[in-house]
This record gives C-alpha cells, sequence and structure tokens, in this order.
C-alpha cells in the first residue's frame, strides 16, 4: 500500500502526532455521550481517511459502538508506544492494524491479549495463514488487510511485460531497476529463494540465506535506485527513467488507470503478499467490543468492500466474496503469492540487516 | 564605562534562561543518547537498561569504518566547496550598491526557506535522463543523447552544496562588510593585482572566519542523510543513512545510539584539532 508504508518521518509529521494526541486527549469527553466505544489504531493518512469514510460509520450503525480512529505511525514506531503503554496499563488504541513482524515482536511480551475464535464466527470466512497465532495455539491477531508487491515495468520502454521475477538478474536490465532498500519490506530474499531454489523454505539455514545472498548480490549492477520513499520511485516509474521495479500492485493500477504508461505484473512465481492483523492490547478492557470489531471486519462483504474502496487484497477466500474477476486482480492475483519469511525478521533480524547492508552498500 | 564583575545570584540572573535551555534541550536529550548506546538490545523486541559494550563493538569493523569516512570525506568536501564558491562571490557582493545587496541576500535567505525534500526531488529532476538538463546539452549539439546524471557522487555534492551555500554567505557576509577596505586600496596601490590582493590580502585577513565557516558547514553537512538517499547511490550513503535505519526501521536504538555518538565525538576531536593546528599556526 502507498501511504501506509511510508515510513519517513519528517518534522512535521511529528509536528502532526502531537496536535493529534491533543486532539486524543481531548476526546474522551465527547465520547462519554455515546455508550460503547472502541479506540482502532490505523496507519494514518490515506489509509484512516478510507477507514473513516468507507468502514467505521457503518460499523457504528450496525452495532451501536462508536469507532474513535487513532492515526498510527508506520514502522515500529507505534508497537513500542503501546509496549510502553501497556506497562502503565494504559491502551492509546485498544484494537490496533499491526504488521506481521510487530505482530511476532508484541508476541515475545505477551501484549496481544489473545482472541476467542467462538466470539468471532467470520473468523471461519479467513485462509489460515491470515490468524496469526501464538506458539501454545491461541489466537494473537487476525487478517485485516494484504497488500501485493508485484514486479512493475514502464509500458513504453518494455512493450512486454515480463513473466518472472528473473527479468531482475537480466543482464539486458542493467542499471534500469527500482527496489526497495529494506531487507525488512522488499522481501527480496523471499523472491530469490522463490525464483532460483524453489521456495521460501531455501532459507531455513544461514547456508541457505547466504547463497540468496550470493545470488542477489548479481541483482546490484542492474539496480539504479534503492528506495525507502516510494514517492521516489513512483514517479521515476511513471516517467520512464527507472523503466522496472517492485512496486504496490494497487497503487501501480491506480496510475495506470490514469493514463501512466506502467503496469504491473504478477510473475509466474507470485507476488508477495504482506499483510496486516487486528490485534488487541493486553491493556484495553474493551474485550467485547473488540471481538465484535474484528468479527464485523471478517465478513466477506466487508472485504470486499475494503478491496472495492481502499484498494487491498482480501483476507478472506475467494469464494465468499462477491467481487468480480476484474474487481479481483485489481487487488489480488489466483497465483500462489510468496509470503514473507517473517520469522526471520525477528529472531535473526540484527544479523539480515547487517549481511544485507554490507551487500547494497559495499 | 567600567564593566563591575557579579555581585549576587541576581546578576547572574540573565543566565539561567540560555542555561536552562541548553539543559533541557542539549544535555538531557544527548545524555539520554548516551545512556542508551550502552543498553543491551533484544532482538526480536525492545532494549533493556544494561551496561554492555556490545553496540559500540558492532561498530568497530571496517565496514562502519569505511561509511564514516566517506561521510567525513563527504562533509570535508562540501565545506571546501561551499567556501571557495561563496568567498569570492560574498566579497563582489559587498562591492555592490546597498540596494543591490538587498537583494541579493533577500534571494539567499529564500533558498533556506526550501526543504532538504524539495531539493533532493528538484536536483533528481534536474539530473534527470528524461527531463534533466542533459536534454538542453543535446539541443544545442553539445551531446548525443540525453544521460542521467543522477544517482551519482557528484549529483550529492552538488545538492548538499546547494543547500549549505546560503549558509556559508550568510556566515562570511558580515566580516567581509566589516573589512577595513583600505585594505585593499592600499594593496592596490601598491601595484598588486586584484586577484593577488585578494588571495594575499583579503584571504589571510579573513583567515579566522574561513575557518569557523569551513568548520560550520562541515558539521551542517554532516548530519545530511536525505540528500544522500534521493541523489545517491548506496555506496554514498552518510552514517547518518544507517542510523536512520537502525532506530526507526530496526528499532535498535541501543545501536543508532552508539553510532551517534560515536559520530559526535569523531567530530568535536576533528574540530579541536583543527581549531589546534589553527592556533599553533598563529604563534608561528
Amino acid at each position: 500500500m502507498d501511504t501506509f508504508l511510508k515510513k519517513s518521518i519528517s518534522r512535521r509529521t511529528v509536528l502532526g502526532a502531537g496536535v493529534m494526541g491533543a486532539a486524543v486527549l481531548a476526546m474522551p469527553n465527547i465520547l462519554r455521550a455515546q455508550d460503547k466505544s472502541l479506540k482502532v489504531g490505523v496507519y494514518g493518512g490515506y489509509f484512516k481517511d478510507s477507514f473513516d469514510k468507507n468502514i467505521f460509520p457503518e460499523f457504528t450503525k450496525a452495532t451501536g459502538i462508536a469507532v474513535e480512529s487513532v492515526a498510527e505511525p508506520t514502522g515500529e514506531a507505534w508497537l513500542v508506544q503501546l509496549e510502553q503503554a501497556a506497562k502503565a496499563g494504559a491502551a492509546p488504541a485498544d484494537v490496533s492494524m499491526m504488521s506481521q513482524v510487530a505482530m511476532l515482536k508484541g508476541q515475545t511480551t505477551k501484549l496481544w491479549t489473545p482472541l476467542d475464535l467462538a466470539k468471532i464466527p467470520n473468523s471461519k470466512n479467513l485462509i489460515d495463514r491470515f490468524v496469526n497465532k501464538y506458539p501454545d495455539g491461541s489466537v494473537a491477531g487476525i487478517g485485516a488487510v494484504s497488500w501485493y508487491i508485484t514486479l512493475v515495468t514502464n509500458t513504453d520502454v518494455y512493450k512486454e511485460a515480463p513473466t518472472s521475477w528473473a527479468a531482475f538478474w537480466d543482464k539486458a536490465n542493467a542499471d534500469k531497476l527500482g527496489l526497495l532498500a529494506l531487507v525488512s519490506n522488499s522481501f527480496l530474499l523471499e523472491i530469490t529463494a522463490k525464483t532460483f531454489f524453489g521456495s521460501t523454505n531455501a532459507l531455513d539455514t544461514e547456508e541457505g540465506l547466504l547463497k540468496a545472498f550470493d545470488k542477489l548480490a548479481e541483482v546490484k549492477p542492474n539496480v539504479r535506485l534503492w528506495y525507502r520513499d516510494e514517492a521516489q520511485f513512483e514517479q521515476s516509474l511513471k516517467s520512464g527513467e527507472i523503466p522496472m521495479g517492485q512496486y504496490y500492485h494497487d497503487v501501480t493500477g491506480l496510475a495506470a488507470s490514469e493514463g501512466h504508461p506502467v503496469r504491473s505484473t504478477f510473475p509466474k512465481e507470485g507476488g508477495v503478499q504482506d499483510s496486516g492483523c487486528w490485534a488487541l492490547s493486553r491493556a484495553s478492557k474493551k474485550v467485547d467490543e473488540a471481538h465484535i470489531f474484528i468479527d464485523y471486519m471478517s465478513q466477506p462483504a466487508i472485504q470486499a468492500t475494503l478491496s472495492r474502496k481502499v484498494g487491498t487484497s482480501p483476507t478472506v477466500k475467494r469464494e465468499l466474496l462477491d467481487l468480480s474477476d476484474k474487481e479481483f486482480a485489481a487487488v489480488s492475483s489466483d497465483i500462489e503469492p510468496i509470503i514473507p519469511r517473517y520469522d526471520l525478521y525477528t529472531t535473526k533480524s540484527d544479523w539480515l540487516n547487517q549481511k544485507w547492508t554490507e551487500l547494497i552498500v559495499g | 564605562m567600567k564593566r563591575e564583575p557579579p555581585q549576587s545570584i541576581a546578576d547572574y540572573g540573565p543566565l539561567f534562561f540560555p542555561a536552562g535551555m541548553l539543559l533541557i534541550f542539549f544535555v538531557v536529550p544527548f545524555g539520554t543518547m548516551i545512556a542508551v548506546s550502552f543498553f543491551q538490545r533484544q532482538e526480536g523486541g525492545f532494549y533493556t537498561p544494561a551496561f554492555v559494550f556490545s553496540n559500540y563493538e558492532r561498530f568497530l569493523t571496517a565496514f562502519f569504518g569505511g561509511v564514516l569516512g566517506f561521510s567525513l570525506m563527504l562533509a570535508v568536501t562540501v565545506a571546501i566547496c561551499c567556501v571557495v564558491l561563496a568567498l569570492p562571490f560574498t566579497y563582489l557582493l559587498s562591492r555592490l550598491t546597498r540596494r543591490l545587496q538587498v537583494i541579493w541576500l533577500v534571494g539567499l535567505l529564500s533558498v533556506l526557506s526550501l526543504s532538504e525534500v524539495i531539493i533532493g526531488f528538484a536536483w533528481s529532476t534536474l539530473l534527470s535522463r528524461t527531463a534533466g538538463l542533459s536534454n538542453l546539452l543535446v539541443k544545442i549539439g553539445l551531446l548525443e543523447q540525453p544521460v542521467a546524471l543522477f544517482p551519482s557522487f557528484g549529483a550529492v555534492l552538488t545538492g548538499m552544496v546547494y543547500q549549505a551555500l546560503p549558509y556559508t554567505i550568510l556566515v562570511l557576509y558580515p566580516a567581509i562588510v566589516r573589512l577595513d577596505p583600505t585594505l585593499m586600496e592600499a594593496a592596490r596601490t601598491l601595484g598588486s593585482s586584484p586577484i593577488r590582493a585578494f588571495f594575499n590580502v583579503l584571504v589571510p585577513a579573513l583567515r579566522n572566519t574561513i575557518m569557523a565557516t569551513l568548520i560550520m558547514v562541515f558539521i551542517f553537512a554532516l548530519g545530511s542523510y536525505l540528500l544522500p538517499q534521493i541523489l545517491g547511490r548506496p555506496q554514498h550513503w552518510t552514517l547518518s543513512v544507517l542510523i536512520t535505519d537502525q532506530a526507526i526501521y530496526q528499532s535498535n536504538m541501543p545501536f543508532a545510539a552508539a553510532m551517534a555518538v560515536f559520530l559526535v565525538l569523531v567530530t568535536l576531536g576533528l574540530v579541536a584539532l583543527t581549531l589546534l593546528i589553527g592556533r599553533k599556526g598563529e604563534k608561528a
């Protein structure tokens, strides 16, 4: 997704967050008028705006629970805030949308209240991998939305769409690629493993990881831009300055529909599917409301609305959705996706980060 | 009028406010950072208070040494480029009429209102293959076909010099304006060419100012982390870029803090060294 992965933090964002924080502090007085309420953390910007407009009012109408949405920063800053607030017995948000790595990190400190699936009947609609579990099998979080990173190209420069991630390794593409700059958001190790070593299981051992790093090193001469900020790459892709790379499927589709010469392709090895979970802070007292909310969000109809209005890929099974083929293709694909190895980013994060930085900087 | 030394605490009163500000906005945050740099990193989690040296150990490798070396080299190059460009410019500026000087200074000040992001994106467009300056060169027949001038070291340097130049001029301007004009006149009367007078009279007379300006631009450039990302390749990323990665994306605060402390210490060391050499030179 475009906006909610935007991770650079400017002074303005900090000031904005301060103002928003003050506004949030002033809120409870207003909310007391309502009987039931729930504070929900969603990524700030486009994402929060879309939820505020398309999802939350309907939820309040259906359940009588008022939603106070809280803009959460991306990256792991929000996890740190939730953790520190929980230690003090406070919850800046009851339910938050969390990245998979943040879910795992929160698990280590038992930050997430285990969810009772009996109270979330709609959880049976979900694709299995979107139920996030503690090692003991209790449920830590429920898939909220997902999105794809795919192979994108400029249609003026590449008349034919590439069919495989292997195009990144093609010598003909020297100095033409734009790739994400961090090991934990580009998922290039997973892409390498799936494309050249069969599956991401090849990353199970340190040996396998080193092999993937070696293979990935061959891509380096082809890379013109390692980007952290999406706007940087999107602009260059549209103009043809950097005509190939990895990018978000939905945003690329949006740009193409606006007439820009870009296309997003699901390679035959699959697009990378990343996702966010709904998770309940252990400091929250709104356990019942949270279950009602998560259950509501797991309905096929709501997931379809999210796909149409927000551009996210559904977390429930395809056959339950009333999305047309075209609508589904706009946000997803039937090709088996590459699922990131989130476990690696908690157990080996420093080692991976060090190797990665040495690979691209060195 | 003879200045009395302060007699009572009240006489020190005016000092309390700046001292308090310095304490709250510098000493406390910096102290916190030093403390965090010794904390224990919990992989897959946060950090716990401790007193360990592992964060510094991780930094002491050839890899980070190389990045630190590049950052320092970049900052020094930016400082030298800025002063070399700004010194003759400011001197010529000081000889213009008051009215023209004001117009120039307002123009320079307006550059300061641009954020680093805008400067970065503007230069990346100017240096691009599809819309950049090389297209003009093709138009006038100097180039066969447009080329991309970024990402490259030159692009990073250009962006950073552009950003720091107004500060450099604004620091040099008061000193040059205050300079006694008879010095240059005397040099000219004694038969020195303008260029020779500039190097033999003006530059030595402004020695301390030039040194201070170099140090200021050096420190200013050392903190830059957006322009190297936007205009450079990964090998042009400064230590500040890696610090940001650790702090924001890896939530590895102890390591980020250790790198930052190291950067500050090296900077202070270099500045001290420069001043020391300067003082020795004065005595000689």
